[in-house]
């Protein structure tokens, strides 16, 4: 299911003082099962850019296109949209409301207007997707959960829609490096097993490198790149100038070629890992 | 989504409104609207609005803003002047119907209706011109002497700063919820009555958990900054009687006895 952009604009309170263009004349297309990141400094307009795609927000000029029909055109379903493409927001644990944590994953698919058996499955199929045990899980109130818990209850709130575009912003902000790993982890496999398309919001460059197939680098309301992450990760002199970076590890390689070591850029450690060990035993052999 | 709240709104500025000391602008607001009960005809609103009108003028309030501030109580105003229209006994101008419209009727009514849309300008030009936090200042201090009988000037005041304060950011927060749960399929904008109470629980069970999580990591950050409550005190900005005051304290006063007289 293709996403098409044409000329999309936002600004927030228009005609007054406060007037302010979050995004300016932003154009591109995704195809099918692609894994994109989006990064950008606070305020560069990805959040609100996210909001466009599921019609939470409304274009002020310009048209998106999910699967060749416009949103938020005449006649054209919002609830659809909503279902096709999946929203996780900012510390979505804080959206849960339900008693149990079964009643909560089944919200959205309630809302779908689905039958009994439906909704179970999916509810089954969402909660065991994120890693949780459903069986086990499933009558437990979700506020007596753990933290990393109930992001994951709330993320197959979402799954459960099951739609066809998962977008997540920051999904692991707050979260210790172990439920970091897991939560990347499971979305990766996600992305894997079902072929949905993925985007991904996040200030980490190394989860961008290590996971995405393109990034798309937003500043001031405009898409500055839109490329593989390696491309993407040699313009480090732009990244830094609006306020982002490259990996800890590219900065390692470019320091390593300074010194004039013969390694090429790596934008992961694995990656790196293979330069370095090749560098140490091609030097032992000379 | 829910931004034209306007409620305790204050309009920045630097005019001679704006500038009189807090203490001061509350006890003169509240007299200039004790003076509106003792009006009984039309000549002595006649003066009472040409004052309001210079105090908005001089505040450089628009008077756009004053009258939003009306809109929400127009109900309030219509049913009481109707209501005093046809219940007030006199002498009878004509009927509609079953109900009689005397001339004393018509009276009260303008009398009442007047009466309610400039309490309402008065207290709204108190707020408009005075930030929240002067505001409860100037309760705060002029609760001070009630302190004797048991009243806690300092804690009522932290209380009503605290609420001002969280305004902006739980609205902030309920438009995110209701974007998150609208993401999920939920729907606040049609269906019956039922239907819409119904929808608002996953938009105020997250609220209401997120409202006790701020007030108990507020009452921890206090805490941890050794907050405990007014006693000895001190503040950044000390109020200060200046010129400024007693100038519109005498202006409020030849205004009363204006109106005393007239009336």
């Amino acid at each position: 299911m293709p996403i098409k952009i044409e000329n999309l604009t936002h600004v927030y309170m228009k005609g007054t003082t406060f007037e302010h263009t979050a995004i300016d004349d932003v154009s591109f297309e995704l195809q099918d099962g692609e894994f994109v990141g989006l990064i950008g400094h606070t305020g560069s307009g990805k959040s609100t850019f996210i909001q466009h795609l599921n019609g939470l927000l409304k274009p002020s000029s310009g048209k998106i296109f999910i699967d060749d029909v416009e949103v938020g055109a005449k006649g054209v379903s919002m609830k659809q949209v909503r279902q096709k493409v999946g929203l996780v927001f900012q510390y979505p644990e804080h959206q849960l409301f339900e008693e149990t944590v079964y009643k909560d994953v089944a919200f959205g698919p309630k809302n779908l207007g689905l039958s009994e058996t439906e909704v179970n499955q999916r509810v089954k199929d969402a909660i065991e997707l994120v890693g949780l045990k459903y069986e086990s899980i499933k009558d437990i109130s979700p506020f007596e959960l753990s933290g990393g818990q109930k992001r994951r209850v709330a993320i197959a709130g979402v799954l459960a829609m099951q739609p066809k575009v998962l977008i997540l912003d920051e999904p692991t902000a707050g979260l210790d490096p172990k439920g970091r790993d897991e939560i990347l982890a499971q979305i990766k496999q996600l992305h894997k097993s079902k072929g949905i398309t993925v985007i991904l919001v996040s200030h980490s460059m190394e989860d961008i490198a290590n996971l995405v197939d393109k990034v798309i680098v937003m500043s001031k309301g405009k898409v500055i790149f839109m490329d593989t992450p390696r491309n993407v990760f040699k313009e480090v002199d732009t990244l830094e100038r609006i306020g982002l970076g490259a990996p800890q590890i590219t900065y390692l390689t470019r320091a390593l070629r300074s010194k004039g070591f013969n390694i090429s850029e790596c934008i992961s450690v694995e990656e790196a890992k293979k330069e370095l060990l090749h560098l140490l035993r091609g030097k032992k052999h000379d | 989504m829910i931004k034209n709240i306007t409620i305790g709104q204050f309009i920045p500025g630097d005019t001679p409104i704006h500038n009189i000391d807090p203490r001061i602008k509350i006890l003169l607001a509240m007299s200039m609207i004790t003076i509106l009960f003792f009006i009984t005809n039309f000549w002595g609103y006649l003066v009472y609005a040409l004052f309001v009108v210079l105090i908005i003028f001089l505040s450089k309030v628009p008077f756009k803003i004053i009258a939003r501030g009306l809109r929400p109580l127009l109900a309030i105003i219509i049913i009481t002047i109707v209501i005093n229209m046809f219940m007030t006994q006199g002498e009878r101008l004509f009927s509609i119907w079953r109900l009689t419209i005397t001339r004393e009727g018509l009276m009260m009514a303008g009398l009442m209706g007047l009466r309610l849309i400039f309490l309402i300008t008065g207290a709204s030009l108190l707020t408009l011109t005075t930030s929240p936090i002067a505001l409860t200042d100037g309760i705060e201090k002029l609760l001070n002497p009630f302190k004797k009988i048991g009243i806690p000037a300092h804690e009522l005041a932290m209380m009503m700063t605290i609420a001002l304060r969280f305004i902006p950011t739980l609205l902030e927060e309920t438009d995110k919820i209701m974007k998150a749960q609208m993401a999920r399929g939920a729907d606040f904008e049609t269906g019956n009555l039922i239907a819409r109470a119904k929808a608002m629980v996953p938009l105020l069970v997250p609220l209401f958990i997120s409202a006790f999580r701020r007030a108990d990591e507020l009452a921890l950050a206090m805490e941890a900054r050794c907050y405990r409550g007014g006693e000895n005190r001190t503040r950044m900005k000390q109020l200060k009687l200046t010129m400024l005051d007693f100038y519109s304290a005498a202006a409020i006063i030849v205004f009363c006895a204006i109106i005393i007289f007239v009336r």
